[in-house]
């Protein structure tokens, strides 16, 4: 069996180090409504936690199919140009993204 | 024929070969009632009027010289606007697509394509199909043509809506926790999720990778028969679509339902729903058994857990599928910042509305280091419970009948404050979605002059069996063919 520890109400601090991991920059204003209304949500889904699930497999998907491969052969999509371009910045077939290095 | 918009697609197939009328005068038929009332009703988020007319002369000419034998030829269609259409805008309702053009088709639609489609613009939806209201659209809210104070359901509201108003003869949605089943119920029309894997997704915007299902909505279900022939099967490019046959739907739906087996789940009927609507499953139940089916007691003793699954496993998958949207690759890419992190932070920030970011939030925080077992796996677990409770029910009966949603729609800005009364309005769709079934709203009448569906629920694949009772029920019954007056 696991020992839940879960926080029933998520602070400020909390709510910020998750937007950090999700990439978002928040408001004030949305880290204070949020953490009101993600922990509500999450009290709500802890009912979960009643649950005897002891021997009970995880049911991630339902097709019953495993391994899906095709064969190992190149098939051009004839937009590779097109799919280029649709990021903001593309030269010469390739995507542009900012310098994450600095040359010291 | 002053009233073209009013047919249905099998009705508007029939004409079309009897040179009755055009596809173009279909199309003009189309276009003319979104003129008149989507300015109230809202449904379109961008239109698509010169390559339509494109498509509708191209279907003529094809019927002049009897070349397709496709019934979609020549017929209009409105496409919800997460499926990736070529050379037309695909927002998924997101600021963050807001200008996305899609260099090529989602497999549907080039099936559609293929099959002679006169596609007539892209339909409004709750922002990558998070929501049940589509007030969690980018861009505008979508308004019920039943009661333009009252909300369409969603996500797939813009599709409901559209259809509902006679502004297409059939339209094609997304349903992952019930986002075509409660809209078609909302809304007075026909709606099919699909089972899990029946339905190729390729190409249309991924929001719960294990749960999304895409389907039609009809203004009859025998039309609904129709158009999943053209969209079921295996695709090579979506490795969750097992080779199952694909039925001859349109015949197996004209079967009577004498014998059929139909359970009637306990756990659906419960305190403080709408007393309409609960009488109209009902009378729904006596009319099935008057035609000659047996309907069952049953119960799925595990229902008031999913939502609570669904709402860790949702959450956790679109924090994951969000992830694409970096202002890298495509999409909103705001550079005024110093650095890499600027770009996704601001980018993201912008781009994606207040339920989008709930939903990563929620994600992110399950699965964190430390809380995977108890959110995410926990969750999983669960869905094998009520997954059983469905195949149990399926050792005795054949179809189950239940409510779509607890009452029917509400008004616009009643719920859109508290997230968390907005999940729980799924509470009778998303068993069926966590079990991978197929699910069919069919209208069943009206409480308080507002539309109420009933949901009925088959097992993995046998779309066709629910497809005929739908259609053996529309037979004895007319409510599918009420109008709300725009």
């Amino acid at each position: 069996m696991y020992k839940f520890t879960i926080a029933m109400k998520l602070s400020h601090k909390e709510v910020e180090h998750i937007a950090t991991l999700a990439r978002l920059r928040l408001t004030e204003e949305e880290k204070e409504k949020y953490s009101g209304q993600l922990s509500g949500i999450l009290d709500y889904v802890e009912t979960l936690s009643a649950v005897d699930t002891t021997d009970v497999e995880p049911t991630s998907q339902v097709t019953g199919l495993t391994n899906i491969a095709r064969a190992d052969q190149v098939i051009e999509s004839g937009i590779s140009e097109e799919l280029v371009a649709c990021a903001p910045k593309s030269a010469d077939g390739y995507v542009v993204v900012p310098k994450i290095f600095e040359n010291k | 024929m002053s009233e073209l918009h009013k047919l249905t697609l099998l009705q508007a197939f029939t004409g079309l070969r009897n040179k009755e009328f055009t596809s173009r005068e279909l199309t003009e038929a189309c276009f003319s009632q979104i003129k008149k009332f989507d300015d109230q009703v809202k449904s379109f988020i961008t239109l698509n009027e010169k390559e339509a007319y494109e498509q509708a002369d191209a279907a003529d000419e094809k019927l002049k010289n009897g070349d397709s034998a496709s019934p979609l030829l020549g017929i209009p269609v409105a496409i919800k606007d997460i499926f990736c259409t070529k050379d037309l805008k695909t927002t998924s309702a997101s600021k963050i697509l807001e200008n996305y053009i899609p260099p090529f088709d989602a497999t549907t639609v080039e099936k559609l394509r293929e099959a002679g489609a006169v596609f007539l613009g892209k339909t409004n939806l709750d922002e990558f199909a998070m929501g049940g209201s589509t007030e969690n659209s980018g861009f505008f809210p979508t308004h019920n043509p039943w009661d333009l104070q009252r909300v369409p359901g969603g996500s797939s509201g813009g599709s409901a809506a559209a259809l509902a108003a006679d502004m297409c003869f059939y339209s094609l949605g997304t349903d992952t926790g019930g986002s075509i089943r409660e809209p078609a119920s909302f809304c007075g029309i026909s709606g099919l999720k699909v089972s899990y894997g029946r339905v190729s997704r390729y190409g249309v915007m991924a929001m719960t990778s294990s749960l999304d299902t895409i389907g039609p909505f009809g203004k009859t279900v025998e039309d609904i028969a129709v158009i999943l022939k053209y969209m079921a099967g295996q695709d090579p490019k979506d490795s969750t679509t097992p080779d199952v046959v694909v039925d001859d739907y349109s015949a197996e739906i004209m079967k009577d339902i004498r014998g059929l087996k139909i359970g009637l789940p306990k756990e659906y009927f419960v305190e403080g729903m709408d007393e309409g609507v609960r009488d109209r499953v009902l009378e729904a139940a006596k009319k099935f058994e008057e035609m000659g089916a047996e309907v069952i007691d049953i119960s799925l003793p595990h229902t008031d857990l999913a939502v609570a699954a669904y709402y860790v496993i949702c959450p956790s998958e679109v924090s994951s599928n969000m992830a694409r949207f970096d202002g890298i690759k495509y999409g909103l890419s705001k550079r005024d910042g110093k650095d890499l992190l600027d770009i996704y932070l601001d980018s993201r920030a912008q781009g994606f509305g207040a339920e989008v970011k709930r939903r990563i939030m929620i994600g992110t925080y399950a699965l964190s280091a430390g809380y995977y077992d108890a959110y995410y796996n926990k969750a999983m677990q669960v869905r094998t419970l009520v997954r059983q409770d469905f195949e149990e029910a399926y050792k005795q009966v054949d179809v189950i009948l239940t409510p779509v949603a607890p009452a029917p729609a509400y008004k616009l800005g009643e719920k859109i404050g508290d997230p968390l009364k907005m999940y729980l309005e799924d509470v009778f769709t998303i068993p069926a979605s966590l079990a991978g079934l197929c699910g069919l709203t069919v209208p069943a009448g009206f409480t308080e002059s507002l539309p109420v569906g009933i949901q009925l629920l088959g097992k993995r694949f046998d779309e066709k069996t629910i497809l005929r009772a739908g259609h053996q029920f529309q037979l004895v019954t007319d409510y599918h063919k009420q109008k709300p007056q725009l």
